[in-house]
């Protein structure tokens, strides 16, 4: 999913450098306050964890292989804010040293994974988790949320990809968020796999507080969820409606429209709309939704299995006493 | 220890391997952008753009073949992303030009990597006024990635070693434990690297 140089426009860098450089700033911000001074060697250890997770390979069939993204699994294990920072680390150094992900993408690729990836996806692992206690709602929130966090970094990335004009709207989606449902599948089951391996093993990793506590201040939802909410808003709002898009409406509002770069290719995307566009939007929405719920489903029966004896785990609460 | 594709070649001797940092990433930072927002009716300036790239690595003696082969390595994620425009009306000709200016900035940044040493941008990311908490992530994330790397690297000896035949339905089972290994040293790592800072004067 890292984009590499040549398929952003300027305006699309621009905006998402902007977004990205504000919720890193908010991120770093909130580890200065919060983090205690113990845990800053750990934000660098766990970032070169990522990168060296990223390695291993898991087989998928067909001789192929896919490998963990891992924001989610930091999220769980170090709090959304800290596992910001890890990830942004994370794509920085691959950026700069291997060249994986451009430098004029770098704004999108830390928005995506960084930002909706890991803050978004830790926020439904948290609104989860809270409804379902124990290690059984832990592990079934960190599967759901893995899920939908790759598949909400995909559709953020279509969104870049197709506000670019680089690929049409009815390209991008359907082919990015499909293929990440799919993938999403494996980063939920190795997510899942990991944090019961974990449990097993030193349960007081799993530290509760850092990523379920109560949240401490209301200023930084509202800044993160205004953050993806106006990132969703720019790029994938040409999929819900048939306005102007978002940022072209903006660049036209703050009047940097005559100053912007043109499309670099002119692709004729703006009247490429496949008829019945209505019946479209409806039925992808309802095999969306539907795709969730099955997801979650399968996610419920998979920490059914990893996490054995939930119901009686259930009462006597694991956390406090593993 | 085979982590040495890391970045291999950035600390050859060579003239642009001793050229100040800033200038090199400007340099890169300048071809990226000029490639980027390239029209498709300016092909001649790809070409001008590509003969001083090529000018720049041989002067870096970095050798050809791992050029190539890095820039290969990391084709398939353009190819990927570039094949979604051959979905629509006149797509092989945009496929085409993104390929070759990916394909540019590709070799543009991976000179860059492989000249340059990162603590040299670190330096430069400090200087630029980056908060101070990335600079020491980025920083501990680079020291500590190749004692990780190697790490993983051992376990899977050690993995390999013990099972005789890959039992392909517990496969994941077992990576996910290796992962989770993994995170279990990185934790115990970290708190003793935070002992050793503070014994040794960090604040």
């Amino acid at each position: 999913m890292h984009i590499p140089d040549g398929f952003l426009d300027s305006k699309t860098a621009v905006a998402t450098g902007l977004l990205a450089a504000t919720g890193l700033g908010v991120a770093l911000r909130q580890a200065r306050l919060h983090l205690p001074p113990r845990r800053v060697p750990l934000l660098g250890l766990a970032a070169a964890f990522v990168f060296a997770a990223q390695m291993i390979n898991f087989p998928v069939a067909g001789g192929t292989s896919g490998h963990l993204v891992g924001g989610v699994l930091a999220a769980v294990l170090l709090g959304p804010s800290a596992a910001a920072i890890v990830m942004s680390a994370v794509l920085i150094v691959q950026c700069l040293m291997f060249a994986d992900g451009g430098i004029s993408a770098l704004g999108a690729n830390i928005f995506n994974m960084g930002v909706v990836g890991t803050v978004g996806g830790w926020a439904i692992y948290y609104g989860v988790s809270r409804t379902v206690k124990g290690l059984f709602g832990c592990v079934l929130a960190a599967t759901f949320a893995a899920w939908c966090s790759t598949v909400m970094a995909a559709i953020a990335c279509a969104g870049e990809l197709a506000t670019s004009r680089t690929v049409g709207w009815w390209v991008a989606l359907p082919a990015m968020a499909g293929i990440h449902m799919l993938i999403g599948l494996g980063e939920g089951l190795v997510t899942a796999l990991v944090l019961a391996a974990i449990a097993r093993a030193r349960p007081e990793l799993l530290q509760p507080d850092a990523a379920t506590g109560p949240v401490r201040s209301c200023g930084v939802v509202v800044v993160y969820g205004v953050l993806i909410a106006l990132g969703l808003a720019l790029f994938a709002s040409p999929f819900a409606s048939s306005w102007p898009d978002g940022l072209d409406k903006t660049a036209e509002v703050l009047g940097f429209k005559q100053k912007a770069v043109g499309p670099i290719v002119p692709v004729p995307v703006r009247d490429y709309r496949i008829a019945g566009i209505h019946w479209s939007v409806l039925g992808t929405s309802i095999a969306g939704a539907a795709g969730t719920l099955v997801v979650f489903a399968l996610a419920w029966s998979l920490a059914r299995v990893l996490v054995p004896g939930a119901k009686a785990d259930n009462e006597t609460s694991p956390r406090q006493a593993p | 220890m085979r982590h040495d594709f890391l970045d291999r070649y950035s600390r050859l001797h060579s003239p642009i391997h001793r050229l100040p940092a800033v200038l090199k990433l400007a340099a890169a930072l300048a071809v990226v952008l000029t490639v980027v927002l390239l029209p498709p009716s300016r092909v001649v300036l790809l070409g001008a753009v590509s003969a001083s790239l090529l000018a720049i690595a041989w002067l870096s003696r970095i050798p050809w073949r791992f050029l190539v082969r890095r820039v290969i390595l990391l084709e398939p994620f353009v190819l990927g992303a570039a094949m979604l425009a051959l979905f629509q009306p006149g797509g092989w000709r945009l496929f085409l030009f993104l390929v070759a200016k990916c394909t540019l900035c590709l070799l543009g940044m991976v000179l860059l990597s492989n000249t340059t040493t990162f603590s040299d941008l670190l330096r430069l990311l400090k200087a630029a006024r980056v908060p101070a908490l990335l600079v020491t992530t980025l920083s501990l994330m680079y020291r500590y990635l190749f004692v990780l790397v190697d790490e993983t690297q051992r376990m899977k000896r050690a993995r390999l070693s013990r099972t005789f035949t890959p039992q392909r339905t517990w496969a994941w089972h077992t990576m996910a434990t290796v992962v989770s290994q993994l995170f279990i040293r990185t934790s115990e790592r970290a708190e003793r690297i935070y002992a050793a800072m503070c014994a040794r004067g960090w604040r």
